[in-house]
């Protein structure tokens, strides 16, 4: 029985989709009001979610569903503890304020509806995504979140960069999403537990499996090409082809964080090893600098955001990688932040975008003054991207570099590969704090630029989410303490499978901790980035110029190199030669019979020809001349008399044999067929002679032996064996009796064959009524005595019955 | 036994039909799928063993047959098959003939309408 809260829960993630379809509708009735009212969708789901607060901050958990294919144990499972609260309430509060954006983004767009109904139908499936326990469940979410992105991604049709970035990051992250699967099966295979939260008494068991290291990569490639991990990073900044709303939704605040969530789901699973450590390390790390470096190339506003992003998936990969303590508080503190001050930021560069008409950063300049709420927004984003003091990013970084000063600054000299990896991060966030110091300060100061719209700061709903994200970002920095209680233990306890304590504070303390100093250094080398970003950006350029490739290219090459082999493929299968198709049909054909034989052994053997009566002889040999005739017959008029002749001979074999219902019939079909085609041939003015040329004689003549003599090799084998008569007995004895019938085959026919009887006068019709058209069509003429067959095979059916 | 002789005639049908089917004229085709017909028929039919001149009819007054008759099974089915197998030829023979009409050719490497020749390639674009 489904209880209350088991349909609340699953309406979590199904009342979104619900809302999809309604949504053009309220768009056509409200118009401008639209963002307000749906608004209230993810809204009352945020409400909602809180109220799981404080019953998971005290270590609960909840856990919901209903079956779903109880026959495979699969159930439509959900479960809610601190991680997934935690995505829950970023997923549905960052939706209220996107909705909120859009109907002001898109106002008057003629899809604004349409877009509505994506962005709801995304959420749902990411709010099912983090909530699900079921395996399958999850899988199947996924999957949504990946194509609803494309929809999103490809919502401007018309433009084919849009279509192009859709179309890479479904094959990307659906392509992943396959490879997850495989692994999430093998994993029930292993563990005969389809959920989640079943499996967490298998932690450290999983790893000690020899399928481990397969399970591992595969689920990897799922969270990587989701989490747009280096090497398949590339799809990101494209996507951001779609409208700003979706970027600042889907690709920094949610979907690509889909893969750390996972990571982080998995990480008690299948955690805690080397090969997790090192892999998701080294690839993180890359992804990071890569990310980092590709953003100070960029000149647009949501390319140098989408580069960071990476960069900051990158990170985040990394510090689960890491995997100590200090790592995974960083890794809930730096998701929270990243998600407020990401969102913000794109929600400000839209808001850019939207009231000058460029994104460009060179075009910009000097808007503080004219957009002030907007530049409070940017402010307090960049204040996160720089971890600056009292935002919750600030606490974020500390904790990372804690987490490889564990062992204070000496320790850290004897470890090179912790060595190696704080260089890194400290690299990577100062890159990127260059990057957000250079769009704060570019667009927002200095003199101002002419630009293609005359500034003006944007209405209400274009400022107002992105300037309650940032200030959400400072105050759980500067209420750490909350934080703690509510987020960083119920978060990180799950992760880590430990209760988790975090001991931050914000106090004194702070300047004795080597992790500070090491912060005062980004902020140093930040400002230095920032510095020289202008000549950095030309340098980059320069070399990619040198380099001359890219994984776009090298993405196009294969996509277009599928459908070459595709095109290849199909050509040689699909030329347009009949013969040569009939050809195959028939090699199959005389494969399939002479094969088995042989390799049965089963081949017969030479019967012995016993004297049969002349007339049984002269039958055959008339048959025989009947066929040979039509082979070689010169002229059309003599095929058809052959043609008869063989049919009649086959009526008499017929007849011969006890068979005189089939012979009457056969002689009826054979007279009116000679008919038919002689009315038809005579209007024709066809080739006399067969046009082949020897090879191809040679060919179809060998094979048509094989598949002849074939045939009779194989008659021979089963006439050895017994025949099964039960059924022609059982025919045979009640006819009379049940049926009331002397001629058994017409009992057969219509009592107990009847339907099939039917079906074989229902296809007669057809073909009658197939020919009645062929001839109506154009008007060929009914004159042709095509249209004179239909009630003759009719009265071929009635005789037959009677 | 007549079976075997069968056997052998049965090969020739299908060796003849096969030949003709191969065939790019159309009406050769359509020769070669009527004797096709009419060998499988055979087939069935040899392969429910074959009983001489005894019809599988119940005398009048009894209730089951007295002799040892025809296999009736594959009688009634080929009963259906000659008649399906008819429909099908003049179906075929019209479709022939609209196409001669239509396409002006009796030959398959002239009826390249659903698959010609330079079909256009599929767009290496998005």
């Amino acid at each position: 029985m489904l209880s209350d809260l088991d349909i609340s829960i699953c309406l979590i993630a199904i009342a979104p989709f619900i809302a999809a379809i309604f949504a053009p509708v309220v768009q056509r009735f409200c118009a401008g009001m639209t963002g307000w009212v749906l608004s209230v969708v993810p809204l009352s789901i945020f409400v909602f979610l809180t109220s799981f607060i404080p019953e998971i901050a005290g270590g609960g958990f909840v856990y919901a569903g209903f079956d779903w294919v109880a026959s495979y144990g699969l159930r439509f499972s959900f479960f809610i503890d601190g991680l997934s609260l935690t995505f829950g309430l970023l997923i549905s509060g960052i939706g209220t304020f996107i909705v909120l954006y859009s109907g002001a983004y898109l106002e008057g767009h003629h899809h604004q509806g349409r877009f509505f109904a994506f962005i709801l139908m995304f959420m749902g499936s990411m709010l099912g995504l983090v909530f699900a326990d079921n395996m399958i469940t999850l899988f199947a979410f996924w999957e949504l979140t990946s194509i609803t992105s494309f929809l999103l991604i490809g919502f401007d049709n018309v433009r084919e960069a849009s279509r192009r970035a859709a179309i890479q990051a479904l094959v990307i992250t659906g392509g992943g999403g396959l490879a997850m699967l495989a692994g999430l099966i093998m994993l029930q295979q292993l563990s005969g537990q389809w959920n989640i939260s079943g499996l967490f008494q298998y932690a450290g068991v999983i790893a000690e499996q020899e399928l481990y290291l397969p399970i591992l990569l595969l689920i990897l490639a799922g969270a990587f090409t989701k989490s747009a991990q280096f090497p398949f990073h590339f799809w990101l900044p494209n996507a951001m082809e779609a409208p700003t709303p979706v970027s600042a939704f889907l690709h920094s605040a949610t979907m690509v964080k889909a893969g750390v969530y996972l990571l982080a789901r998995f990480n008690p699973i299948l955690g805690g090893t080397v090969e997790w450590g090192v892999i998701l390390s080294i690839f993180g790390g890359v992804t990071l600098l890569w990310g980092a470096t590709m953003a100070l190339k960029q000149t647009d506003l949501k390319q140098m955001l989408a580069q960071t992003t990476v960069a900051s998936l990158g990170l985040l990969v990394m510090l689960l990688g890491i995997g100590n303590e200090a790592a995974i508080i960083a890794v809930v503190l730096y998701l929270v932040a990243h998600a407020c001050y990401k969102g913000a930021m794109f929600m400000v560069a839209g808001s850019v975008d939207h009231a000058t008409g460029t994104r460009e950063i060179t075009a910009l300049g000097g808007l503080g003054r004219i957009m002030p709420f907007t530049l409070a927004a940017a402010i307090i984003g960049v204040a996160g991207m720089a971890g600056a003091p009292l935002t919750v990013a600030f606490f974020a970084k500390e904790e990372m570099y804690a987490a490889l000063l564990h062992d204070g600054l000496s320790g850290l000299l004897a470890q090179p590969q912790d060595l190696l990896a704080i260089a890194v991060i400290l690299v990577g966030n100062a890159l990127m704090m260059g990057v957000g110091l250079a769009i704060l300060i570019k667009v927002f100061f200095g003199t101002l630029k002419p630009t293609p719209v005359q500034p003006h700061e944007g209405s209400l709903s274009l400022w107002a989410g992105a300037l309650v994200l940032g200030v959400l970002a400072v105050f759980t920095g500067v209420a750490i303490g909350w934080t703690e209680q509510y987020l960083i233990t119920p978060v990180a306890s799950p992760i880590h499978n430990l209760l988790v304590n975090g001991q931050l504070y914000l106090d004194l303390t702070l300047f004795t901790k080597p992790q500070f100093y090491v912060s005062v250094l980004t902020w140093v080398l930040g400002v230095v980035v920032f510095w020289q970003i202008d000549e950095i950006r030309t340098r980059l350029r320069a070399f990619s110029r040198v380099l001359n490739w890219s994984f776009d290219a090298l993405f196009d090459w294969l996509m277009f190199g599928l459908v070459r082999l595709s095109d290849a493929l199909t050509r040689f299968w699909h030329h347009g030669r009949l013969e040569l198709y009939l050809l195959v049909v028939f090699v199959g054909f005389a494969a399939a019979v002479i094969i088995p034989l042989v390799w049965e052994n089963a081949l017969p053997p030479m019967p012995e020809l016993t004297a049969l009566p002349f007339y049984e002889w002269s039958i055959l040999l008339i048959a025989a001349i009947g066929l040979v005739a039509v082979l070689i017959a010169r002229t059309r008029l003599v095929a058809i008399v052959s043609l008869g002749i063989q049919g009649f001979a086959v009526a008499l074999i017929f007849l011969l044999f006890g068979a005189p219902d089939l012979s009457f019939t056969q002689f009826m079909v054979e007279t009116l067929s000679v008919i038919i085609l002689a009315l038809v041939m005579t209007r024709l003015h066809l080739d006399q002679r067969d046009s082949r040329i020897f090879q191809d004689v040679f060919r179809d003549g060998g094979l048509a032996v094989i598949c002849g003599v074939g045939v009779t090799v194989l008659m021979l084998a089963v006439l050895q064996n017994p025949l099964d008569m039960r059924l022609s007995d059982l025919f045979a004895a009640t006819s009379v009796p049940l049926a009331h019938g002397h001629n058994i085959v017409n009992v057969i026919l219509v009592d107990y064959r009847g339907l099939d009887t039917l079906g074989e006068i229902s296809v007669v019709m057809t073909a009658g009524i197939a020919i009645l058209a062929l001839i109506r069509i154009r008007g060929g003429g009914p004159q042709t005595g095509a249209g004179a067959k239909k009630p003759d095979s009719r009265g071929n059916r009635t005789e037959k019955a009677a | 036994m007549i079976e075997f002789a069968l056997s052998a005639l049965i090969g020739l049908f299908f060796a003849v039909s096969i030949y003709l089917i191969l065939s790019k004229a159309i009406i050769r085709m359509l020769l070669g799928i009527t004797i096709l017909g009419n060998g499988v028929n055979l087939l069935i039919f040899t392969l429910g063993r074959i009983t001489r001149e005894v019809p599988p009819i119940v005398p009048d007054g009894l209730l089951q047959p007295a002799t040892t008759t025809a296999n009736p099974l594959p009688q009634a089915l080929i009963l259906t098959a000659i008649v399906i197998g008819f429909a099908l030829f003049t179906f075929l023979l019209v479709l022939g003939y609209r196409a001669y009409q239509e396409l002006d050719a009796d030959n398959t490497d002239n009826m390249r309408l659903a698959e010609p020749e330079n079909a256009p390639r599929p767009p290496l674009s998005y």
